[in-house]
């Protein structure tokens, strides 16, 4: 059968199973372009949009549980008071029409570099549920994006959900490119404040093969700021800057240059920080 | 843009795939097609419906955007074989034949057509988006249309005319509540 378009999760993990080479069908923004300009010939496609378990967004007393197939617009329209720093990242992505169509999990399967929603599910500490014949599994953000479109999943595993731990404290996302709209980042920052464990945590986008974690730079921002204020002084805020950027590891391309993609996380990752403590 | 392969695959597709679309309130047909085919692809060259333009194929114009399940999409990013059982609205479907609506009508009014072919789109993109915010700000509306590209008219008579439907949908309504 070329498309198989299962109602459930078991069927589509058994179809995966039967044929672990099929072409997995999600928001379609980065499969249907990848087709169109003859870059992938589908063969089989296992297509996603009538499971209506993954198109949930469920909490718990641990986080919250956002299922592959929900979409930036859902998270946009819907969640934004339960995910401050996904909604923010989410009306970046694209256009009105990407956010309606592209998913939370197809960002996660295509791992770009660049993928929007990415950096704040690392500063997150968020895992990524696989699904399979086999069994599920649990893995994080850090261990499931191993390189630039490069993921932990296996051929015959479906991503069936990220999970998202309960966090009190402000957070930001910041993203560069030539206009406000439908550009693919040149950088991007998303800085969470943990209140609770007095942490802060970045995901740093397109500066590096994978999203990036900058530890030395969240280490020194946490014993910097006043955190029963929520404040901290302009230097230590320039300092994370400068952390962010010296942890960053980019690249000439032809969106940008490494030398300038380094100043600019720099730069997001100060204003990201500003916004966390001015809020 | 586009990479052309050196050789062509001179065994071409399979054409195997059947299915029925319901487009713009009608069960279409389609029989014969290849897998990969977007439902750009099929309104156009399979089912007879070119109001959605074929610009770019990878999302970035917004000249194909039509309403899916109530949801604005790009039918370049729809793999037609995966819009089986979705409610297809493209902009054939906004006003019977021979006629136009109220926003097609202020386009044409406020000058925002020239050459004309975002247009379609641009119609599909404004009618949802008067359909959620009746009365938008000019922010409401850029970002609305951020992802319909018009390269002749620099938006501004565009976002006129947006503002234009909305003052006068809103006036019919007054003129609707008055007893």
């Amino acid at each position: 059968m070329p498309i198989a378009r299962p109602t459930s999760l078991d069927d589509a993990v058994a179809v995966l199973a039967d044929d672990p080479a099929a072409d997995v069908l999600a928001g379609g923004t980065d499969a249907m372009v990848e087709i169109s300009f003859d870059h992938r010939r589908p063969r089989h496609v296992l297509a996603l949009r009538r499971i209506d378990e993954l198109r949930q967004v469920t909490t718990t007393s641990l986080g919250v549980r956002i299922g592959a197939m929900v979409t930036y617009g859902q998270i946009e329209r819907d969640h934004a008071t339960l995910l401050p720093g996904l909604a923010m990242a989410s009306r970046t992505v694209g256009s009105p029409q990407i956010r309606n169509a592209g998913t939370i999990g197809g960002n996660l399967g295509t791992a770009s570099p660049a993928g929007d929603a990415l950096p704040w599910l690392l500063a997150m500490d968020a895992e990524v549920e696989l699904a399979s014949v086999r069994g599920t599994r649990r893995l994080p953000v850090a261990a499931f994006v191993t390189g630039p479109k490069r993921t932990a999943r296996a051929d015959d595993e479906l991503i069936v959900a990220v999970h998202v731990p309960a966090m009190e404290g402000p957070q930001h996302t910041a993203k560069l490119g030539p206009r406000n709209a439908m550009v693919i980042s040149v950088a991007c920052t998303a800085v969470v404040l943990d209140t609770a464990a007095r942490q802060v945590r970045i995901g740093m986008g397109a500066v590096g093969p994978t999203p990036l974690r900058a530890p030395d730079a969240e280490a020194a921002a946490a014993e910097a700021i006043d955190w029963d204020a929520l404040r901290a002084d302009g230097t230590a805020i320039a300092a994370f800057g400068q952390a962010c950027a010296a942890a960053a590891s980019p690249i000439d391309d032809h969106r940008s240059t490494a030398e300038y993609r380094r100043h600019a996380v720099g730069v997001l990752a100060s204003r990201s920080l500003t916004r966390c403590l001015a809020a | 843009m586009t990479d052309h392969d050196a050789t062509p695959d001179l065994t071409g597709p399979d054409l195997s795939e059947s299915y029925a679309l319901s487009i713009n309130g009608r069960d279409r047909e389609v029989a014969d097609a290849w897998l990969g085919e977007s439902l750009l692809y099929v309104l156009r060259e399979r089912l007879g419906l070119p109001g959605s333009k074929n610009a770019c194929e990878q999302g970035e114009c917004g000249s194909c955007s039509v309403m899916m399940d109530g949801l604005l999409v790009n039918s370049c990013c729809v793999l037609a074989a995966d819009a089986v059982d979705a409610d297809v609205r493209t902009v054939e479907g906004l006003a019977p034949d021979g006629t136009l609506t109220d926003v097609q009508q202020a386009f044409l009014d406020a000058g925002a057509v020239q050459c004309g072919f975002c247009i379609p789109g641009l119609i599909v993109s404004v009618h949802d988006l008067l359909d959620r915010a009746p009365q938008p700000d000019e922010l409401e509306v850029r970002e609305a249309i951020s992802g319909n590209l018009c390269r002749c008219t620099g938006y501004g008579r565009i976002l006129q005319a947006v503002q234009d439907v909305a003052a006068a949908r809103t006036a019919a309504d007054a003129q609707e509540d008055r007893p």
